[in-house]
């Protein structure tokens, strides 16, 4: 990732990509609720939500295969609303790649330059860079069935770039490789997409695939925008339960706010005391929750010191071995159960802490973030 | 045991993989063989009316001058009069033209029954093939009463003031095209149905998203994909339409004299078994060629699956 690119912070500057207050209805289930989003040039952008949250609808959207019920979209400063889907510079990457099976890997990428009439020497030259844009030099002849999975990724990929669109969207373009091809391809995507400089909308599924390439995320659920925001911030800061549960693991404390000097104190049910470091609108007594994920979580077989903040003890119920962590499922007096992670750095028969063993929970009062919605 | 049982199981495939070729065998080949022995015989007034006839008890000497016997005489006859010439190049025109015309009118419905809702689909389904519920043969009587001179369709054209004399349909190469194409639709609209509806939709919305217009996707993508399904109703129409018989015997006049007809009259009126045997085998020379091509066709899509 680009050092210093944060077009989306500087106020000036022109979104590529705008939704205006988009609405879409289908028969009796909203798709897209009065959606506004902002999309900067050069971004590498993820949609990201459960399947149904309208993610998808709204990369066809831009594409130009669902039109919206209510509201704008931009492109580059122009409402593309009712521009049909040939006429927009826009290209889409699909799920399915949708390669024209009765056409060879070439005439496959070089499909969009023939619909502009490019003479057909820069047709060969262009398709030639694409092919080894995605290092698939001498398979030009082939027919797609004649590619193995990720052969076919690649051809989808370079013929969705062929035309250099002005955005470039790719639908859960790597839900059908291997975990492993999956994970090289992230990495060569993003080399790819900071060495073009095109802006990428990407709609998936998957938490970890949104959080390795992109450079802004917006979690969605049930056609609402949830939270925008980069993913470190959406994975350190959530700005709701539902977004922290989303996103990765979390441990919520539900309680109410208590009136305190100095940072934010939550009681719970139980008349526990728990102290977050920031949260400064907090209006006593209103029901909120501390979310604390499970890695921030110290894990001690021994008493914490009596003035060690943030403290609950508990019995490991279960435990999660991982290989890079291993996770414990505490339960806690009260019966909630509490999730801590902590990474393997010994060898397994090192570790002390055993199943229905009495464990000491403690975080930091800066590990706590506090939650209203 | 073991052996035994895998022996048995292999015979019995033996036995599943062998029986469509001993079908063949029974209920083609050996017919063929017998029309293709009749062709190069001789008429006679006799009972069966040819010579030679294969006399068993003789043995090897009547073997011998049975086959002595056999020649292409016959084959040369279709070459001196010129209907038979007449009738093959008629048969081809009006098979060539009506399958012309099923593909032009059964890609727009096959293609609207693809696209149709789901349910509705199913209900296009039946009615395209509805028709098969009635007798072939009170289906082309039926054009006949829609065709005649105060029939269906000249009520209709004088009532919406398009004829003021009523045309004479029947008896015309017309009727025998529209008793055609109207016989013939479903086999050109089902494979190409299922074709349509096995193409991908989202390799349309794909040539959209490439900058391809709606009617030109329909050239470079669709039409490319159901390829093979036009190619499979296109020989299920047009072979079966070369030797059509019923449909231009009642609806057809004598100058609409397909190579069916020929035949019939060869071998019913003239009592010429030879010379009808012939124009069968003939026949089927000619349309073992669009055959092969099915076929081709056929083993390179399987090929590519």
């Amino acid at each position: 990732m680009r050092r210093g690119f944060t077009p989306w912070a500087d106020p000036n500057a022109k979104p590529i990509v705008r939704f205006d207050a988009v609405s879409k209805r289908y028969a009796n289930t909203v798709a897209i609720a009065d959606l506004s989003l902002d999309i900067y040039e050069g971004e590498y952008f993820a949609l990201l939500g459960p399947s149904g949250c309208g993610k998808t609808t709204l990369l066809r959207m831009l594409a130009g295969f669902e039109a919206p019920d209510r509201g704008r979209i931009l492109l580059a400063g122009e409402d593309i609303v009712g521009v049909p889907p040939y006429r927009r510079p826009v290209n889409m990457m699909f799920q399915s790649y949708a390669l024209f099976p009765h056409l060879s890997v070439f005439n496959n990428i070089a499909f969009g330059l023939k619909q502009d009439r490019m003479p057909k020497a820069e047709i060969a030259e262009q398709v030639g860079k694409m092919l080894q844009l995605v290092r698939l030099e001498g398979l030009a002849d082939r027919k797609p069935h004649q590619l193995s999975g990720g052969e076919r990724q690649r051809v989808a990929l370079a013929r969705s770039l062929a035309k250099r669109p002005k955005v470039l969207l790719l639908d859960e373009p790597l839900a059908a490789l291997d975990r492993k091809l999956r994970e090289e391809t992230q990495f060569e995507l993003m080399e790819l997409q900071s060495r073009l400089g095109t802006t990428f909308v990407i709609v998936t599924h998957d938490q970890e695939e949104a959080m390795t390439v992109a450079h802004r995320m917006a979690v969605m659920n049930r056609g609402h925008i949830a939270q925008v925001d980069t993913p470190q911030q959406i994975y350190e800061q959530p700005n709701s339960r539902w977004v922290a549960e989303f996103v990765g693991d979390v441990n919520l404390i539900e309680g109410k706010l208590a009136a305190s000097a100095n940072g934010v104190v939550l009681e719970d049910a139980q008349g526990r005391r728990f102290r977050a470091g920031d949260g400064a609108q907090a209006r006593p007594g209103a029901p909120a929750a501390f979310a604390v994920r499970p890695e921030k979580l110290k894990l001690a077989l021994a008493p914490p010191p009596a003035d060690t903040l943030n403290t609950i003890s508990g019995r490991v119920v279960d435990i999660g071995y991982l290989g890079d962590v291993s996770v414990y499922k505490v339960r806690l007096d009260d019966g909630a159960t509490m999730k801590a992670s902590v990474t393997n750095a010994t060898r397994l028969a090192e570790r002390p802490i055993g199943w229905e063993d009495r464990v000491w929970l403690s975080f930091a009062p800066d590990a706590a973030v506090l939650l209203t919605a | 045991m073991k052996a035994r049982a895998a022996r048995n199981r292999l015979s019995g495939r033996w036995l599943i993989a062998a029986l469509p070729y001993l079908w063949l065998i029974a209920f083609f080949l050996v017919p063929f063989l017998i029309v293709l022995k009749i062709s190069l015989s001789q008429t006679a007034i006799a009972q069966p009316p040819y010579t030679p006839t294969l006399d068993l008890a003789a043995g090897w000497e009547g073997l011998k001058a049975f086959l002595g016997q056999l020649s292409f005489s016959t084959y040369g006859l279709l070459l001196q009069d010129d209907i038979y010439l007449f009738s093959y190049l008629k048969s081809l025109q009006i098979a060539a033209l009506s399958t012309l015309a099923l593909v032009v009118i059964g890609l727009p419905i096959a293609y609207g029954m693809a696209r149709a809702p789901a349910r509705t689909q199913a209900i296009l389904l039946v009615a395209v093939i509805l028709p098969f519920w009635t007798s072939f043969l009170i289906r082309v009587y039926a054009w006949i009463n829609i065709l005649q001179r105060d029939g269906l369709l000249n009520d209709a054209l004088r009532a919406l003031g398009l004829i003021d004399e009523p045309v004479a349909w029947l008896a015309s190469d017309t009727a025998v095209y529209i008793g055609i194409i109207y016989s013939y639709l479903p086999f050109m609209v089902l494979p190409l149905y299922a074709n349509f509806q096995k193409l991908d939709e989202t390799l349309l919305e794909a040539a959209a998203d490439l900058g391809c217009p709606r009617w030109k996707t329909f050239f470079v993508v669709t039409l490319p994909l159901v390829l093979p399904g036009l190619a499979a109703g296109a020989l299920l129409c047009f072979i079966p339409i070369i030797g059509e018989f019923v449909i231009p015997d009642l609806l057809g006049s004598s100058q609409t004299l397909m190579i069916g007809q020929t035949l019939w009259t060869e071998f019913f009126a003239n009592r010429d078994w030879p010379v009808a045997s012939a124009i069968a085998v003939v026949l089927l020379v000619l349309l073992v060629v669009p055959i092969a091509f099915y076929e081709n066709v056929q083993s390179r899509q399987i090929e590519e699956r």
